[in-house]
Order: C-alpha cells, then structure tokens, then sequence
C-alpha cells in the first residue's frame, strides 16, 4: 500500500503495481492484506474482498471503500507500507464502443468505476453526464472524483433531495435523452431501478454489479446472477459489468 | 516425488475439487499460470451425466476461518465435460484427475466407463457427497452402499479410482475400509461439513438458497486432521488429506497424519498461487527439518 487518505467518510488507497496489467474501466481487482487477514474478531474476514478500480495513475491502483465491515475496515486501516495482496485486473468491464453520449449513473461507494470510465469517455472526446447519489453532503465528498457531477442526496443536504434515479429519469425524459448510453454502478435498489427505466426505454445500459465473492476468478461460483433468457453467469468472469437487457434483475444481495 | 496410483507427481500438493477453475483461470491469468501451474495434478471441478445449473444464490457465507457454501455443482454434463472442456484441461502441465458424481449406479457406472477410456484422464475421483436414490441417505454416509456402487463400477476401468470421502458419517475410517476393499486405489478427505447460516436480522431464515451449504478453510483444519489419522490408520491405499489447508507447515501435518498428498482447496480463492506458495513452503520445511518422530 502505497497510500490511504480520507475522502468525506471513504477511504481513498492506492496500491503498487509497476509490473500489473492495465485495467480496462469497471474491472475488478481482489484485495486483502498481507499481514491479519483472518485473524480478526469472530475469524473474519477470511476471504479478500472485490473493489473495482477508481483509476490508475502512474505505477499506482487507487480503490475507494468505506469501512463497513472487518474487511473494508482492515483495509481502511492499512498504512503506506503495509503488505497489500491485490489479484486482478479481473472481470469484464464497461464496453463503450461508439457512444457518443454517456450518462453516468453512480451511488455511494458504486462511483469508482465510473470515474475511470469518463477519463476514458472525455479522451476519446464522448459527451458525458455524470449523476450520483450519496446519503449526505458528507458522502458526497466522492462526488469530486468526477468531472462536472450533479448531485442527489437522501436528505437533502447537498444537490437534489432525492434518489440519483429521479435526475436520471428527468434526464432521460428530457431532449434527447434516447440516444444515450447508461452506464451504472451503485446499491442493488438503485440499479435495479435504472434497469427498470433502461428496459422500458429499450435503451442501451450497462451495469456495473457486485457480489460476495470468494474467488473472484471463476473458480467458486458463488457469485452468479439470473439471466432473463433463464440460467446464471458467474459475475467475476461474465461480468461484474452486465448488459441491463440480458438481466432477470438486480439481486437484492 | 511422490507416488500416487502410478502418478510421479512434482510435489505433494494438488487442488481440492472445485476450489480452482484452470480453464477460468487461464483466462484470468493467461498462459504463464501454466508454467508455474500451482498444484503437481489437477483435479476438475466434480462432473454429473446431465448437465446442472447449481443452486440458487446467495451461494456464499463468510464464516469464522472460512466459507460456507452451496454452489450446488454447477457443471456442463459429461458431454459438455468431454467436448469442450477435456481439450483444454489436457493441455495442463500436470495430471488430470477428473472428479465425478452419480445419485445411482447406473449414473455412476456411465461416467466411469465414458471416462475410463480417455487417456487424457490420469485417475477419477468419486464424490460420494451426494443423496442416493435407492436409500436417501449419502452414498458415502453408508459403508455398504458404497461398497456396492464401487463393486459394480470397479470392473469398468483400469484408471484408478479415489473415493472423496464425506466427513457427514458416523464412523469415516469404516466408510474409507469398504472403499478399499471394495476396489479404491485412494481415498481422499475431507469434503466440506454440513453447515448453516441465518439471515443477519431474519430470525429463523437461512441464508443461503439451499438452506445448508458446506463449511470449509481453517474452521475446519483440526477435524480433517483427525479424519485423515482415522482413515490412514485404517487403510494401505493412499489417502489425499485436505481440510483447512493454508501453509506449508498446515501441510506437513496431514503428512505427518498419514496422507500421501495434500490438497489445498479455500486459500486458492484468497490467493490463486496459494498451491506454489504451500508447496515451497512444505519443501523448506523437509529440508531444514527431516523428519523426527514426535513420540
């Protein structure tokens, strides 16, 4: 670990990888520390855990997380020159092509892949809207992440005083908002709503989603999601970024 | 380099069933994972006659030192086994043990012959792990049943057979007898251990889609210790021990307990090269410290 600073109540860490891959955006890397990973209260955590990548800068991989549990918190925990174990890039990521027009949909600790995503969109010189809701202004410090965000948060605090997916469908309701792509990461619930909105628009939308995993490489199926046409994939190896239109839904967990 | 049915194998350490996908992996990894593949034989994940889609999610717990889960066998049917995924496990560095399961003898018997006759496949191994139609009980629960299946399938091949014991049995070591006797060229332990989660907040409602999965990783290091010194004690076949595996000197015990081989199945999830490490660590250890009885 080469780095890890506040952001609003999130964890900002970078770690060094001079030798890795180059991560496509929305990719996932598995994280756990070198050091009492397994020993902690109650035995956990025990397996590493899934981020996906906030962005590479230089030889670093920055990840943003939120201490939530005994995972993310001895992460958060970590200091500059702790043992890190990162294993990735893994996973499918975003599929821009020829877009044009991108929306960017983000919740809380769902924004990360959707800042890699538009450094990637603004130099290929697509149009990107960025909308994000957090629960507080305090959360929204992770807005700052993105270029030109709007803002919704649960309690009014800062931005709009309500769900990201009521800016997305005044967006998509607006001029021209059919020709543009949906990309999303975020809470199930909030997901599951853009899903809902991009189904019934039968617009293009691509959806970052997450799981407990144990591997992260294909090898547990343990992380797998329904499709419509019936069946499951596995999320670390089909996804974690979805295609909205071949989902059955957004699993509650 | 130990012997094992025939195999000369590179190092003691193999992979548990299931806990390593080396066709995903390859993918996720590329071809280098095949120069420095983590185990000196792989096993596949276990293989039914029909192809099945698994259980329903959530799938996965995290338990105190380890994982309970209930992936429900997912897999492409012997067909799908044989067509698509042989081709690619056959270009792996190492032996190929592939691991099948049947709920009848009939079930059983087809998978053994289809893939007795593949030179591809260095051994099989049977997962017994599974509810039998005739009796309802796991085949591998029941001395007898078991005996019976493997005294019918026995004659179908001359590729070794391992029996994948369950530790879900009363007495595991006379399970183990009947295999031998019954025509097993090894038996391997421990499969995971019957467990339960609840729903955090949901009194009374189990976690995982199937009610109950299977608890594997460090919980469960000192229960296959003593199976395994059951088994061994019990049995002259070979005996793979596994359970709760995640260091070289993890490793040596199971040795030490009896075990011709040692598989390391949950710490590969945490760190794909987990095998390479455990088998470097175990070779450290031969070498600084020979072996010394204890008692």
């Amino acid at each position: 670990m080469t780095a890890n600073e506040p952001l609003g109540p999130y964890r900002v860490i970078a770690a060094a990888d001079p030798a890795g891959p180059v991560p496509a955006a929305g990719q996932f890397f598995m994280l756990s520390a070198g050091e009492r990973w397994g020993g902690g209260e109650g035995g956990r955590p025990f397996l590493p855990r899934a981020f996906s990548m906030l962005r590479r800068e230089g030889d670093e991989l920055r990840f943003m997380l939120e201490d939530v549990g005994p995972g993310t918190n001895r992460l958060a925990t970590l200091e500059p020159g702790d043992g890190l174990l990162v294993v990735g890039p893994l996973g499918a990521g975003f599929t821009p092509g020829d877009t044009r027009r991108a929306l960017l949909v983000g919740g809380g600790v769902g924004v990360p892949p959707l800042c890699c995503l538009q450094d990637e969109l603004l130099a290929h010189r697509v149009e990107t809207t960025a909308l994000v809701g957090f629960r507080s202004a305090t959360h929204a410090a992770a807005a700052t992440l993105l270029r030109d965000p709007r803002v919704a948060t649960d309690d009014g605090s800062i931005g709009h005083h309500g769900l990201v997916t009521e800016l997305l469908e005044r967006e998509l309701d607006g001029a021209g908002g059919s020709e543009r792509t949906v990309f999303a990461c975020g809470p199930p619930a909030m997901l599951e709503a853009v899903r809902r909105l991009c189904v019934e628009r039968a617009l293009p939308a691509q959806l970052a989603l997450e799981s407990g995993m144990a591997c992260g490489f294909g090898a547990c199926f343990g992380c797998v999601v329904s499709l419509r046409a019936g069946g499951y994939v596995r999320l670390c190896v089909d996804g974690p970024v979805l295609d909205a239109h071949v989902l059955a839904e957004v699993p509650a967990h | 380099m130990p012997d094992f049915c025939g195999l000369e194998l590179a190092h003691p350490i193999v992979n548990g069933s299931g806990t390593f996908d080396a066709i995903a992996a390859r993918r996720a990894f590329g071809d280098e994972l095949d120069a420095a593949f983590p185990f000196s034989a792989f096993v596949s994940k276990t293989i039914t006659l029909a192809p099945r889609e698994g259980n329903p999610p959530p799938r996965l717990w995290e338990a105190a030192g380890g994982l309970l889960n209930s992936i429900g066998l997912p897999n492409k049917g012997l067909e799908g086994y044989l067509a698509e995924d042989l081709p690619e496990l056959a270009r792996l560095p190492v032996p190929l043990i592939t691991n099948v399961m049947g709920s009848t003898v009939e079930e059983v018997a087809a998978l053994v012959e289809a893939l007795g006759e593949r030179e591809e496949v260095a051994a099989i191994e049977l997962n017994v792990s599974c509810p039998n139609v005739r009796t309802g009980l796991d085949l591998g629960a029941d001395a007898a049943e078991l005996g019976r299946v493997l005294r019918a399938v026995r004659p179908l091949t001359a590729t070794p057979l391992i029996v994948k014991l369950t530790p879900n049995t009363a007495d595991v070591a006379s399970v183990a007898a009947a295999a031998e006797e019954a025509g097993a060229d090894a038996v391997s332990l421990i499969n995971t251990l019957r467990g339960m989660a609840m729903q955090p907040g949901r009194a009374g409602r189990p976690w995982l889609g199937a009610r109950t999965g299977g608890l594997s990783g460090p919980a469960v290091r000192h229960v296959a210790l003593a199976q395994v010194a059951a088994v061994a004690s019990r049995v002259a076949v070979p005996v793979v021990g596994m359970g709760g595996v995640t260091s070289g000197r993890d490793a040596l015990e199971l040795l030490h307990a009896g075990a011709t081989l040692v598989a390391v199945g949950t710490e590969s999830f945490r760190d794909p090269a987990a095998g390479r490490r455990i088998s470097g660590e175990l070779s450290e250890l031969a070498a600084n410290r020979p072996f010394v009885s204890e008692v």
